[in-house]
């Protein structure tokens, strides 16, 4: 178990750091460096950058040392929660992110518990009377779901509630609250508007996950144990919910590793069309503006929050699944 | 093909032995012996056309790329030329009937000046029909890029064609919509086949050293794989995507952005191609040739890589969906492909604005195109890769 868990916190950590080589990468692709770029902000907007606090600026980003040790030093500004400035907006990165960061964490949460909370019983009904009736149409509308990228979908949906419903179902507040406090109505207003941005996001995933449930459960129906029990008389829930449901649900949980940077993923490209106040309209603003500090940043941190998602699934899976507890692979 | 091979297999894997009458039972072993000696590629054909779905996207699809190959013949206007003063015409209606005779017309369209909004809007009016012919001369282009042609889908007689024919409409540049889908087609169907190309590259190779070598080289290749898939991909894309310099041109920029689409989306074909090894590794016939004395890379090339060919199609099949929505969801964003280039979502890009959306609709017809290709290759996949295994 504790080998298990070592193994999987090792995979985590080499993750992250791949996850930071690559958000580093992005940060230096583009010609010019952060202080060129930061005094071309400086100028449209009307105050001019000395050459000296140029250079000065250049030095303490170390921008005039070999590229190993900037990334160290970008590493180490970084772990001590320093992420640099903002450009366009003025601010400190982290206050920039901040609110936008946890309403992604909350978005893609709600979207993962709509995908399980959809998944699991479709997957099972699909499982139990295979080949039926509503088997078909969950087959059937789960390839379309499958089908629909998420920002189309979010585009349909737009376009469905303002041609029909004359309504905006973007948005995650209502406009007395998107500048208000934290309150208990704001929070109240926020899970108000969570359901579509959810459905919206968790429906490819949905499709998948049953898919996957379904051939699970299939697979374990077919297994003697499930006929003994039958033959022992127990009730018919009984049987299918106690124990093959409980076996094939083993990888249904494992999925989440998946389905979290899927979702996340999703979340960014879903939030520009429904104009969610997520990180992903600030990362589209800052790859356009070649903020790549803020751009840069934005990209480590999802990553790293996917990968946190990831191992506390993993965890999850440990408690769940004895095989694993008890250290067998 | 003579026959039905279809039924026929479906009896031989009943053994014959439910067939009554000296009939039913000399068809049954005739079917049986054209089993025992149909190649494998045959048995697998045979099981993909029991497939409806899978036949019926394969249909689409191969329709699809038809557009692709000829999108300068089915286009029947320039797809980028604009005009003001056409913006947003709705699409028109085909007559296809002119007093009971079949002569397919369009009505001409007439601009008036809204004293509201003083904008331009077009009505159709019925006063002037304008024929419709088929196989029409209009712009000249080059077919494949070599050989001079005039001829178009569509033609309008005595107008021009790209001033008056407007079946999907126009976008807010007032070009043509159906003209600038069937390029889009071109660009957004091969992006997928150039990418899928690119990943089944590095996903066969480096899926097969994984697999046939196994050990620390394996493990390393896993754990790269378990990295890559961990991340979430459409902020990195779009990361890396925005780095393409902006004074690219159209072709540098489509071969960036494949190479950034395959670059992460290896993963997938990986993995099915390092399953594949390690089940046929200790497969006797594989074994047999080790023992024989063949070498490595004929047991890997002549022994292993044909018995699973037909899953590594599957995989790829299965993939390409998935490069088509990155890259209409990367140019969506402005962040892929870019004007003057043509793609599902470069022209999807005109629906990002709600209000407008609400107005012209039709702005929304490409969206059915990535839905339908998408679908369709989602079944043709899955079709394949029920029918990989024909001995199953």
């Amino acid at each position: 178990m504790v080998a298990y868990i070592v193994r999987r916190m090792l995979l985590a950590v080499l993750t992250v750091w791949a996850i930071s080589i690559l958000s580093f990468i992005i940060i230096h692709l583009p010609p010019g460096d952060y202080v060129t770029s930061y005094i071309a902000s400086m100028s449209a907007s009307g105050s001019a950058v000395s050459e000296g606090e140029a250079a000065a600026l250049r030095e303490q980003l170390g921008l005039d040392q070999p590229i190993t040790v900037q990334y160290f030093k970008w590493m180490g500004l970084t772990l001590r929660g320093n992420f640099g400035m903002a450009m366009e907006w003025g601010r400190p990165v982290v206050d920039v992110i901040g609110d936008r960061l946890s309403l992604t964490i909350v978005i893609s949460l709600a979207a993962i518990i709509f995908t399980w909370a959809v998944a699991l019983p479709i997957g099972i009904y699909s499982a139990v009377y295979r080949y039926s009736f509503l088997d078909y149409v969950f087959t059937f509308v789960g390839f379309i779901g499958l089908a629909i990228p998420g920002f189309l979908l979010a585009l349909i949906v737009m376009y469905v509630g303002f041609a029909w419903f004359g309504a905006n179902v973007g948005g995650l507040f209502s406009p007395e609250f998107a500048e208000a406090p934290w309150s208990l109505a704001k929070a109240w207003d926020l899970t108000k508007h969570l359901p579509i941005p959810a459905i919206v996001l968790g429906v490819a995933g949905t499709a998948q996950l049953i898919r996957i449930m379904r051939s699970n459960l299939l697979d374990e129906l077919r297994k003697p144990y499930v006929m003994t029990a039958r033959a022992r008389g127990l009730p018919e829930h009984r049987v299918i919910l106690r124990y093959p449901v409980r076996v094939a649900l083993n990888p249904f949980v494992s999925t989440i590793g998946y389905l979290l940077p899927y979702v996340v993923s999703g979340s960014i490209i879903v939030s520009l069309v429904l104009s969610l106040p997520t990180v992903g309209p600030l990362l589209l603003k800052a790859l356009i503006a070649q903020d790549m500090f803020l751009a840069g940043t934005i990209v480590l941190l999802l990553g790293v929050l996917t990968v946190i998602g990831t191992f506390i699934s993993d965890l999850l899976l440990m408690w769940i699944d004895p095989r694993i507890r008890l250290g067998r692979q | 093909m003579s026959g039905d091979p279809v039924a026929v297999q479906e009896t031989a894997s009943a053994d014959g032995a439910t067939l009554s009458g000296g009939l039913a039972k000399g068809a049954g072993s005739l079917a049986e012996q054209r089993i025992a000696v149909a190649t494998q590629w045959q048995l697998m054909w045979w099981r993909f056309r029991k497939h409806k779905l899978a036949a019926a996207g394969t249909i689409v699809l191969a329709l699809f790329y038809l557009v692709a190959a000829f999108a300068d013949f089915f286009a029947y206007a320039d797809p980028q030329d604009s005009d003001a003063q056409r913006s947003l015409i709705a699409p028109q209606t085909i007559h296809w009937f002119d007093e009971g005779r079949f002569a397919p017309y369009v009505y001409a369209l007439k601009g008036t000046r809204d004293p509201m909004t003083f904008k331009r809007v077009y009505k159709p009016d019925p006063s002037t029909k304008i024929p419709i012919t088929f196989f029409a001369r209009g712009e000249p282009y080059k077919l494949f890029g070599i050989i001079p042609a005039d001829r178009h889908v569509l033609g309008v007689e005595g107008a021009d064609t790209g001033k008056s024919l407007f079946l999907m409409g126009t976008d807010t540049q007032g070009r043509d919509l159906w003209s600038r889908l069937m390029f889009a087609t071109r660009t957004s169907m091969t992006i997928g086949l150039v990418s899928v190309a690119l990943s089944l590259v590095l996903g066969v190779v480096l899926g097969g050293i994984s697999g046939y070598f196994g050990g620390t080289i394996d493990s390393v290749i896993q754990r790269i794989i378990e990295i890559l898939r961990s991340i979430p991909t459409i902020p990195l894309w779009m990361g890396l995507a925005a780095a393409v310099p902006s004074d690219w041109s159209v072709v540098q920029v489509y071969f960036a952005i494949t190479i950034i689409i395959s670059l992460i989306g290896w993963t997938e074909l990986a993995r099915v191609v390092r399953g594949r090894f390690i089940s046929l590794k200790h497969e006797d016939f594989v074994m047999a040739a080790e023992l024989v004395g063949c070498s490595k890379s004929r047991i890997i090339f002549r022994h292993m890589v044909p018995s699973f060919i037909s899953h590594i199609i599957a995989a790829t099949t299965l993939a390409i969906p998935a490069i088509i929505i990155s890259e209409t969801s990367l140019s969506f964003l402005g962040l892929g492909l870019r004007p003057p280039a043509i793609s599902w979502g470069v022209l999807l890009q005109d629906a990002q604005n709600i209000q407008a959306l609400v107005i012209s609709p039709w702005l929304l017809i490409p969206s059915f195109a990535v839905i339908v290709a998408v679908l369709a290759f989602n079944f043709m996949g899955d079709g394949i890769r029920d029918a990989a295994d024909p001995y199953l």
